[in-house]
């Protein structure tokens, strides 16, 4: 833009420099004691609070399982909002009066933030299981209906009409016709739900669970055990990433075979 | 065709409504104390407004909230802008900034929540650190790569004939970047609701998570839903308000007057 683009061993190096600093200056300030350990503890302390957290229990478990309890959670809350999002998607998609009437319902609750609903999800769910997966789904189900609404109003008009001319049903038009369609945008919807869905599970585990990487960091915050609470911002920013990356890939296998451009 | 929208869309909202009164008080489908009939539901919101409930009355509550997100969210764009706007323009600055940034990234805003009570407390300060995370990230990435997308030619026109550095910053990148960092923008306003609420649900003084957060300890069904709808109203006000400077700002692009 400015100029021509770096060469490779010039980003390289400069990104190099970045983390350098970075790391540095978080090195630095508590071994000088410039801050308290206490309020920052050093980039090496929290890398062996994570060695030492896969084998000793905190709150109740190690790490590892701590992260388990969380990805079984969002798996199932995540599912359940793909399973009810997108058919209803899709019904908005293709049935005018579905659309009036869900649209305007759905339009009021998307302003509540997810976690909003935390106070219901514990009174109705209860604090174990139901609870959490019940605000995953509150985060993850708008970018499903979304994305398969959105697909399925801009499938090809000509195949839509190809179909009705030989007489498909309803039902088959909406599961051999407007699904395959708007699997693209349905795919790049389950990403955005995916980030939203595991970043509402945090909140939720924060706020109502007994178990979960969301829980280990508020129990750590309560006892001021700072390299705790950073080993488990680690735990859910790699977690986080890798069901990302997990989606992105599908993303792009998809599209590939599409012969969209990824 | 409009009318009909409009028809079948304020009669699904009534319906809504019905089903509320049907399902709690006429028929009594959902238990007492699962959810608010319409009259608990008046009780509890002439309650928290006339009387006060957790600390405050609701109207307090509310403008704590929107005063938090209003100055951490233009905190947050007044950074996040310019550091997006500058990883775009110059590679180097790009080069050394980009590894750090992603390493953050991918920690959620609200992970953040933990830390920032530990470093600043309960009060505002630790609601503004939580707030300036959630809506900092998107405002830097939707700047980048409202640079990165500008026609080159027009940089390139503007540069043959002769505008200084400062000028075409002002005049075209800014300009051009404008309509990617709105949508940005957009992101980064939700992003800080959700963050503020899960805040001011962990630990708080005042505030509309607050009102959730003791309505949940009392188990007080009917204040929880009064806290859900002013966090949903305040949400759709903030955006209401972005939209219409979106639309000013934006006059001349074809988002700004969709």
């Amino acid at each position: 833009m400015e100029e021509r683009p770096l060469y490779l061993t010039s980003t390289l190096l400069y990104g190099f420099a970045g983390l350098v600093v970075f790391f540095g200056v978080w090195f630095v300030l508590p071994t000088t004691g410039l801050v308290p350990v206490q309020f920052l503890p050093s980039p090496i302390t929290v890398a062996e609070r994570v060695a030492t957290l896969t084998t000793n229990r905190f709150a109740g478990a190690t790490l590892p399982a701590h992260i388990a309890y969380s990805f079984t959670r969002f798996i199932s809350g995540f599912a359940l909002a793909a399973l009810i999002g997108i058919p209803l998607g899709l019904l908005m998609g293709w049935f005018r009066i579905v659309d009036e009437i869900a649209g305007p319902i759905f339009d009021g609750l998307r302003f509540i933030a997810p976690i909003a609903w935390v106070p219901f999800a514990a009174l109705w769910f209860g604090t174990g299981i139901g609870g959490p997966i019940m605000i995953i789904f509150a985060g993850a189900f708008p970018p499903c209906v979304i994305n398969a609404y959105r697909g399925a109003r801009q499938v090809d008009p000509r195949l839509i009409e190809a179909a009705e001319m030989l007489g498909t049903s309803d039902m088959r038009m909406m599961t051999n016709i407007l699904l395959p369609a708007s699997v693209p945008s349905i795919v790049a919807g389950l990403r955005v739900a995916a980030g939203l869905g595991w970043q509402s599970l945090v909140g939720a585990e924060l706020i109502v669970a007994s178990t979960g990487v969301g829980f280990m960091m508020v129990q750590a915050q309560a006892n001021v055990a700072t390299s705790t609470v950073m080993s488990g911002m680690v735990a859910i920013g790699i977690v986080g990433l890798l069901i990302d990356i997990i989606l992105r890939w599908g993303e792009a296998a998809i599209r590939r075979r599409r012969g969209l451009n990824a | 065709m409009r009318n009909r929208k409009a028809m079948v869309g304020l009669g699904a909202i009534a319906g809504v409504v019905l089903l509320w009164f049907a399902l709690t008080r006429w028929f009594g489908i959902i238990p007492i104390g699962r959810f608010p009939t319409p009259g608990e539901f008046w009780d509890a919101l002439k309650q928290i407004e006339l009387r006060g409930f957790a600390g405050s009355r609701l109207h307090a509550h509310a403008l704590h909230s929107l005063r938090l997100i209003v100055i951490s969210f233009l905190v947050a764009v007044a950074t996040g802008i310019p550091l997006g706007l500058l990883m775009g323009w110059n590679r180097r600055a790009e080069a050394l900034i980009n590894p750090v940034f992603m390493l953050i990234r991918p920690i959620p805003p609200l992970a953040w929540i933990p830390l920032a009570i530990l470093w600043l407390g309960l009060g505002d300060a630790a609601k503004v650190m939580v707030i300036w995370f959630a809506a900092f990230v998107p405002s830097v990435i939707n700047a980048h790569a409202g640079v990165r997308n500008i026609d080159r030619s027009m940089i390139e026109a503007a540069r043959m004939m002769g505008t200084p550095p400062h000028r075409l910053v002002m005049e075209v990148i800014v300009p051009a970047a404008m309509p990617m960092i709105f949508t940005g923008l957009r992101l980064s306003l939700q992003a800080s609701w959700t963050t503020l609420v899960a805040a001011e649900l962990v630990g708080a003084l005042v505030g509309v998570g607050f009102v959730l957060n003791v309505a949940q300890q009392d188990i007080f069904p009917a204040m929880i839903l009064v806290g859900m709808l002013t966090v949903g109203v305040l949400g759709w006000f903030t955006t209401y308000v972005l939209g219409l400077v979106e639309r000013r700002v934006l006059a001349w692009s074809v988002q700004g007057r969709a």
